[in-house]
């Protein structure tokens, strides 16, 4: 671009404009948008920062007096000295968002390949297969888990003969149900973008390692697993996000042993009316979410070197 | 071929992993014309619960409210995020307000939902302060959802956007387009799958959503997915078998639907070309 006082006029797009008139259209473009999420999300995330470091009133209000104390409370330390049990919660969540990713991916990998291997002409149906429960409602599918798992239908019946459960009662709550719920909840996140690098895959690539006498484990390390990197770390992210801060599934299938961060906020803005320690949790989880993407991120780049 | 070396594992896991995606709402279906109000043993076919719930009206309001929202709000996020993409990608931004736009763009895709939630009650605690409009209840639910369709629907133009080259935009000022000629005749019609199939994404995450509903609705913006999470709260109901079911079947339509739209696209344009 010319700088500032060379010319005030400026050919773009094949048309003769100033500079300022450029600014005035591109601004009537974006403005409305952008002030749209500044206001309703940027700003007030912002202002949950403030926030954490208020204090809650005698009835649920907001009094701007400066403290930590949120955050002493969020580690732990309290009345009656240092529970760990936020503390638990928060790496629960890192460990349930980790692990259902890493499974999904597991699962995805197989179903995305089948796919892609299908002729043309059937591919859409198998697609369109993963895409119905990836649309249907989250609340549906979560309560269709709780009722496979009720007492009188086969699984938990199985499980009661088996021993891990007293006969008459559901396998929910319980952190298996909350895997299920988790793992069937974000599947088609990871098998729909992975799906899309699978199908733009270069086989030569890997026909060339076969001839070059890989082993298996390094052609798909070297020879698949790079082409598929794209699809995969957008799925990564689809998942890793939203587990993070879920909290309709431990609400259904986990109860109360099973809490993740999400509910905790969730119980803060909601029945405890404690603003200042949500905010507080809030920023956790956001933290823990941007530190957990990174590292997918590193890992992602290294597998790309090795 | 790696696929044709294990010939049975890679279906096999794959139909299994179908099958878990599937049996639980297969499930649900099957017991929506279950003849049982309490229990889960089979007592014979019904159609009873669907006819229940064309009576209810408490359905009926959700599934008009569930409609209202996602309709006012697509229209809405559509118009802001398109305008946002071209606005974007069309003007010679610096690099740092380029960067302070992308942030914004990515706040509501990185953001976890209920952080989201969180700093919408903010947001309309801080608004209540000015105008009673802002109480719990379909405007709130409104702006909420449109918060975050107008970055999925910017994000979908873009990369259509960036599909096609300035040339014939050049070549339509060169010819003396005005400006909002070449927006109305040449940018908008080229982008337009783009933006059919950003509004259909924002439809459906209105749909989807329940988070960011159940933070801002109030008592009379009761939309499905709310409901359907308090009646499970009360306890299993053959009803919210027989919903759940119907709204299983409407996703299915809608699915092949927009399959078809997109399709029909994809063929327009390998004609056009």
């Amino acid at each position: 671009m010319t700088s500032e006082h060379q010319s005030n006029t400026l050919i773009w797009f094949g048309e003769l404009t100033s500079r300022r008139a450029l600014r005035r259209r591109g601004l009537l473009h974006i403005t409305p948008g952008m002030f749209w999420i500044l206001m309703f999300l940027t700003v007030p995330a912002l202002a949950l920062i403030a926030l954490s470091f208020a204090t809650r009133g005698g009835y649920g209000e907001i009094e701007w007096i400066f403290t930590f104390e949120n955050y002493t409370r969020l580690a732990g330390y309290g009345m009656f000295g240092w529970s760990p049990d936020y503390l638990i919660i928060m790496a629960r969540s890192l460990w349930v968002a980790f692990l259902t990713t890493t499974v999904c991916i597991a699962l995805a990998f197989p179903l995305a390949f089948f796919i892609a291997g299908r002729p043309k002409s059937t591919r859409y149906i198998w697609l369109t297969l993963v895409i119905i429960p990836f649309w249907t409602n989250l609340v549906i599918r979560t309560y269709a888990w709780q009722l496979v798992l009720s007492p009188d239908l086969p699984i938990a019946k199985f499980a009661a003969v088996l021993g891990f459960i007293p006969a008459g009662s559901p396998l929910y709550p319980s952190e298996l149900a909350v895997y299920l719920g988790m793992i069937s909840a974000f599947l088609p996140f990871v098998v729909l973008p992975l799906y899309s690098s699978v199908e733009k895959l270069d086989w030569s690539l890997v026909e060339a390692a076969y001839d070059l006498y890989s082993n298996k484990r390094r052609v798909f390390m070297q020879a698949i697993l790079p082409q598929t990197l794209p699809g995969l770390s957008v799925g990564a992210i689809l998942t890793f996000v939203p587990a993070m801060g879920m909290f309709l599934i431990p609400d259904f299938l986990g109860g109360a042993k099973y809490m993740l961060v999400g509910n905790l906020i969730q119980q803060q803005f909601g029945k405890s009316r404690d603003w200042p320690f949500g905010a507080a949790v809030s920023l956790a989880l956001m933290i823990l979410t941007l530190v957990g993407l990174f590292l997918f991120r590193r890992k992602g780049e290294e597998m790309e070197v090795v | 071929m790696t696929s044709s070396r294990k010939p049975i594992l890679i279906p096999a896991v794959a139909f299994g992993t179908l099958a878990f995606l599937y049996v639980p709402l297969m499930a649900v279906a099957s017991f929506s014309v279950n003849n049982s109000r309490f229990g889960l043993t089979w007592h014979g076919f019904t159609w009873k619960w669907y006819l229940e719930l064309f009576r209810n009206e408490q359905i009926l309001e959700a599934v008009g409210n569930t409609l209202l929202l996602a309709s006012i709000s697509t229209v809405v996020a559509t118009v802001l995020g398109t305008a946002l993409a071209i606005g974007m990608s069309r003007f010679p931004w610096s690099k740092k307000s380029s960067a302070f736009f992308e942030f914004n763009l990515y706040m509501p895709v990185i953001t976890p939902e209920i952080v989201f939630a969180g700093a919408l009650v903010i947001a309309f605690a801080s608004l209540r302060y000015f105008s009673s409009a802002f109480e719990p209840g379909l405007l709130n639910m409104i702006i909420g959802h449109v918060t975050f369709q107008i970055a999925f629907v910017a994000l979908v133009v873009r990369s259509r956007l960036a599909a096609f080259n300035n040339e014939i935009e050049e070549a339509s000022r060169d010819l003396y387009a005005s400006n909002w000629y070449t927006l109305r005749k040449v940018i908008l019609p080229m982008l337009t799958p783009g933006i059919v199939s950003g509004a259909m994404l924002a439809f459906t995450l209105s749909l989807d959503d329940f988070i960011i509903s159940f933070f801002t609705a109030g008592p009379t913006s009761v939309t499905l997915p709310l409901y359907i999470y308090a009646e499970v709260h009360r306890g299993i109901t053959p009803k919210i078998h027989a919903l759940s079911t119907v709204g299983l079947l409407l996703t299915i339509l809608l699915v092949v639907a927009s399959q078809k739209i997109s399709n029909r696209f994809n063929e327009k344009e390998r004609d056009d070309a």
